[in-house]
């Protein structure tokens, strides 16, 4: 959160400094080359504070699935979004590539396994759950369960479910 | 046993052998500085392998302890064969000008970097980054600032960056550039099952070729 503040602050720096990339014209060669080293350093560093912002939004991809929270999605430009987007069908269109008929989804099992089922202990309500072998699960708050590791990963990625370590 | 489909090695691997494959390159991709060779036939073959194993186990009796177990099988292929996967997706973005420039400029018979999906998810990433600099900032620049040379900008690769590697076949005579104007070049010989902290640069072309084993 404290990264899209950041954000967002610097997103209206960024305006600023558009238009002073704009200005910058002048007679005298001396400071004609100067202005342009001047314009030239702008370049580079909004190029870099814009390539990086993308980073940090190819990084939620990953962290939060393709559906962005909308407390984050009203801080991205509609570049961004649009960005993102792109992004993500890229993504998925490389993951149906790979991987047999439905494709490999590399968004999951981001650590090592250690054990088929887990322990977890539900942070908010979310409702019902259905696993692999047709029952589901009220996952109420504070509610805990014992549950396949592959089907909670995401979940305890959004911040729904937590491991216990006993 | 599974054996691997067309290509012109017909190579008949244990499931064994095949998932030691993907976990040697695994790791050399984990620990390399730059995108290594694709292997196709290696991913292809784990995933038959991952389908084959499910198959079997969507047929086993339920509660049976060899369930569990080849369950948990499964789970660590795919983990390895994900990371392995997410390892070379997040170095084709991050050196996505250098890594495109390099498959263009290869030469007939070299072997490919990128799988052609790798190579289409690679060219989509650097179009999709320069359409977004272009509306985001650049096409409100000044007239004469309105590119940037992406290839000049993204940084390259490490290459000089060190490795820890274990040797697989016995070298001789690699040649090691000196790191300090006062030393000059020397030669070390690489026994078999030694380990080593090294350059990528100086054992590069070994990697590829099998000889070593990043670890």
């Amino acid at each position: 959160r404290q990264a899209l503040e950041e954000m967002r602050a610097l997103y209206e720096r960024n305006q600023a400094d558009v238009s002073e990339a704009k200005s910058g014209r002048s007679d005298l060669i001396f400071l004609i080359r100067f202005r342009h080293c001047c314009l030239l350093r702008n370049q580079r560093c909004l190029v870099a504070y814009l390539y990086d912002r993308l980073l940090r939004i190819r990084a939620l991809r990953w962290e939060y699935g393709s559906v962005l929270p909308s407390a984050i999605h009203f801080h991205m430009s509609a570049e961004e979004v649009e960005w993102f987007n792109r992004y993500k069908k890229s993504l998925a269109t490389y993951m149906r590539s790979v991987g047999g008929e439905e494709g490999l989804d590399l968004t999951q099992d981001i650590k090592p396994p250690k054990s088929l089922y887990i322990e977890v202990r539900c942070l908010k309500d979310y409702g019902e759950f259905e696993i692999d072998d047709g029952t589901t699960v009220l996952l109420k708050k504070n509610s805990q369960h014992f549950l396949p590791r592959w089907k909670c990963e995401q979940l305890i990625r959004q911040g729904v479910l937590e491991h216990v370590l006993s | 046993a599974a054996d691997s489909d067309g290509g012109s090695e017909e190579l008949v691997l244990t499931p064994a052998q095949l998932i030691r494959s993907l976990e040697q390159a695994w790791l050399n991709e984990k620990f390399a500085p730059e995108l290594l060779e694709s292997k196709p036939e290696i991913i292809e073959c784990v995933v038959e392998q991952l389908d084959h194993m499910e198959a079997n186990l969507k047929r086993a009796k339920k509660g049976d302890l060899k369930v569990s177990v080849h369950h948990m099988e499964i789970e660590r292929i795919r983990y390895v064969l994900s990371s392995y996967l997410r390892c070379r997706l997040v170095k084709i973005e991050k050196f996505f000008p250098h890594v495109l420039e390099k498959e263009k400029s290869r030469a007939e018979g070299e072997p490919s970097i990128l799988s052609p999906e790798e190579f289409a998810f690679a060219k989509e990433y650097m179009a999709n980054t320069e359409t977004y600099l272009k509306n985001a900032a650049l096409k409100h620049m000044p007239p004469n600032l309105q590119k940037v040379s992406l290839l000049k900008s993204v940084p390259k690769p490490n290459l000089d960056s060190f490795v820890f590697l274990r040797v697989l076949e016995r070298q001789e005579n690699i040649l090691v550039e000196p790191e300090t104007d006062e030393q000059r070049e020397y030669t070390i010989d690489l026994e078999e099952g030694s380990q080593h902290l090294i350059r990528y640069k100086t054992i590069a072309p070994l990697v590829a070729s099998g000889a070593v084993q990043l670890i």
